[in-house]
């Protein structure tokens, strides 16, 4: 089976920090894969590498086949790849509708069905179980929601690859189960690229784990081969078990 | 926002027009002129706030397509005998052009940038007016001539220096540009414009090309401004250099800040406002810039969103 993404010797450089350094990834369809390791290891600078928010200072980035390193944000979210945001950033004075509409409406190939606007978002709302929220303020929303409705804005866009950042940061625990129940519910249509630090989420969910460090890719494999990889846990212990 | 209430919304403009229709008949003769003044020039506001309300661009150049819907028209009819029509359309296709020409240079900033770079581009279309003066008349500027004021239709002929032909023609022109402005911003275009002023680099993110949306929006705001500025020509049968100028940039937008801006209705409110805080403190004092002063003082104080902006947020939620 073809990746659905490969990136070869991707790298970029901020000043004299190689926050990511020659990195060489593959994604297979439909899996959902845990991008962990240190603060400051590259992972958040590589994502926004696949994304398009940041271009590379050298290296590749092919998805689906087609060479994207040189394309813009907008055109790689139209082919599939979708960004939602660490630091959530809905649009706090626009209602959740409204937030969602902005991903639905774009994804409409019929101009005029107002009817598919209202459809769309709200199956993403209850998706996310904001449906009854539709028309209060983004900003208004506690902080869950709002990270759940970051997530509904991802789904909107109907990705074929969605990249979650840090997605359970600042979660309640009941919260926290709920999100992993959705994400699950996702993979089944999409595959998930994950940045997560709370190492339950990622044991529960991913199917294989790549671990950051300095700019690098220090391992790769199943979420038991992770859990037992000396090197990893040096470098997230800084001393040798 | 959109989706919400359409009716009360429409029928709150389709109320305003009826109220300026009916006002035309009961107004005594001065205020009858300086409303129809004011229509046409809060057709500027309106297509100043397009963009500076809703896409959340401020631009200190909005002087150049006004001007240019004032030379384009009036030019046509001195220059080339155009009639009344056809310059109208002229002096709209000069604003829209010239529109979508700073807007792909002038969009590559942003901020306080993007304010200097339209500033100055205003100021070099101000220049070249001053420049060409065998054309232009300089800084002295041009009359149109009364009889070629007139719009004909087949055997019946408007004068538009007539007090309520002027006025109704006003009128048609606001009338068309609010419902206009009103579905544009109800629109999904709309969205996608308040998406941006919100935070561009998160609607990129859901697959926009923010820069082509932005470079439409100049381009309509142009347009509009435009169709003011060739109404104004038309109407009140004079094309003057300080139109021009860096005061006729600034108006409009002190006039979207008093309205409230990002509002359907507000261009209007504030224009209006202005221009009656004038007319009244004239009548005291010859320090009545000193009273104007303080009025906006008072406002940005205590209404800070304008005055429609205000009410929208404390008690009518549902206006557009």
């Amino acid at each position: 089976m073809m990746p659905l993404l490969t990136t070869k010797g991707l790298s970029r450089n901020f000043g004299g920090l190689r926050a990511v350094d020659g990195v060489d990834f593959a994604l297979m369809p439909g899996e959902i894969r845990a991008v962990i390791g240190p603060n400051g290891a590259g992972k958040t600078t590589f994502v926004s590498l696949v994304s398009g928010r940041i271009q590379p200072s050298s290296g590749m980035i092919v998805f689906d086949g087609a060479d994207i390193t040189s394309q813009p944000a907008y055109i790689r979210v139209r082919q599939g790849i979708a960004y939602t945001f660490q630091i959530t950033s809905v649009f706090a004075n626009l209602s959740a509708y409204d937030n969602v509409a902005l991903p639905v409406q774009r994804t409409l190939s019929d101009g005029r069905s107002k009817g598919a606007v209202r459809a769309g978002v709200m199956a993403a709302l209850e998706r996310t179980g904001l449906a009854d929220r539709a028309h209060m303020p983004a900003g208004q929303l506690s902080y869950g929601h709002q990270r759940l409705l970051e997530v509904a804005m991802g789904l909107a866009l109907k990705p074929r690859l969605l990249i979650l950042d840090e997605p359970t940061q600042g979660l309640a625990d009941s919260e926290i189960d709920n999100f992993i129940t959705l994400v699950r519910e996702i993979a089944k249509n999409a595959t998930v690229l994950l940045i997560e630090h709370n190492m339950p989420v990622v044991m529960q969910l991913a199917d294989r784990i790549t671990v950051f460090n300095a700019g690098k890719i220090l391992a790769e494999g199943t979420p038991e081969a992770i859990r037992e990889n000396a090197a990893v846990q040096e470098a997230y212990l800084g001393t040798a078990p | 926002m959109s989706e919400a209430s359409p009716a009360k919304a429409y029928t709150l403009h389709l109320g305003v027009i009826a109220l300026l229709f009916v006002l035309s008949f009961l107004l005594p003769e001065y205020y009858h002129g300086l409303l129809a003044r004011i229509m046409v020039l809060a057709v500027f506001a309106m297509g100043y706030n397009m963009l500076f309300g809703y896409v959340g661009l401020l631009s200190l150049g909005h002087a150049m397509f006004f001007a240019a819907g004032l030379y384009g028209a009036g030019l046509a009819v001195i220059q080339l005998g155009w009639n009344v029509p056809l310059a109208f359309l002229g002096g709209i296709a000069c604003g829209a052009v010239l529109a979508l020409g700073i807007g792909l240079l002038a969009l590559r900033t942003t901020g306080v940038a993007f304010m200097i770079v339209t500033m100055m581009f205003a100021q070099v279309f101000y220049l070249l007016i001053l420049y060409f003066a065998t054309w232009t008349g300089g800084d002295q500027g041009m009359v149109v001539p009364q009889p070629a004021r007139v719009l004909s239709f087949g055997a019946t002929a408007l004068e538009l220096t007539n007090p309520t032909v002027r006025y109704m023609t006003a009128l048609a022109l606001f009338s068309i540009v609010l419902l206009v402005t009103l579905a544009i911003v109800r629109s999904r275009y709309g969205r996608v414009l308040v998406a941006i002023r919100e935070n561009e680099e998160r609607t990129k993110m859901l697959g926009y090309d923010t820069f082509s949306n932005k470079l439409a929006a100049v381009v309509i705001s142009g347009t509009i401004c435009a169709a003011s500025g060739a109404a104004y020509a038309l109407l009140f049968g004079y094309v003057g250099s300080s139109f021009a100028s860096v005061q006729y940039s600034i108006l409009p937008l002190l006039w979207v800040l008093l309205g409230g801006a990002a509002t359907t209705l507000g261009p209007l409110i504030g224009t209006l406002f202005m221009y009656y805080v004038i007319d009244i403190t004239s009548g005291y004092t010859s320090a009545y810039l000193l009273i104007v002063g303080i009025a906006l003082i008072l406002l940005v104080l205590f209404f800070p969103k304008g005055i429609l902006g205000s009410v929208r947020q404390r008690w009518l939620g549902w206006l557009p």
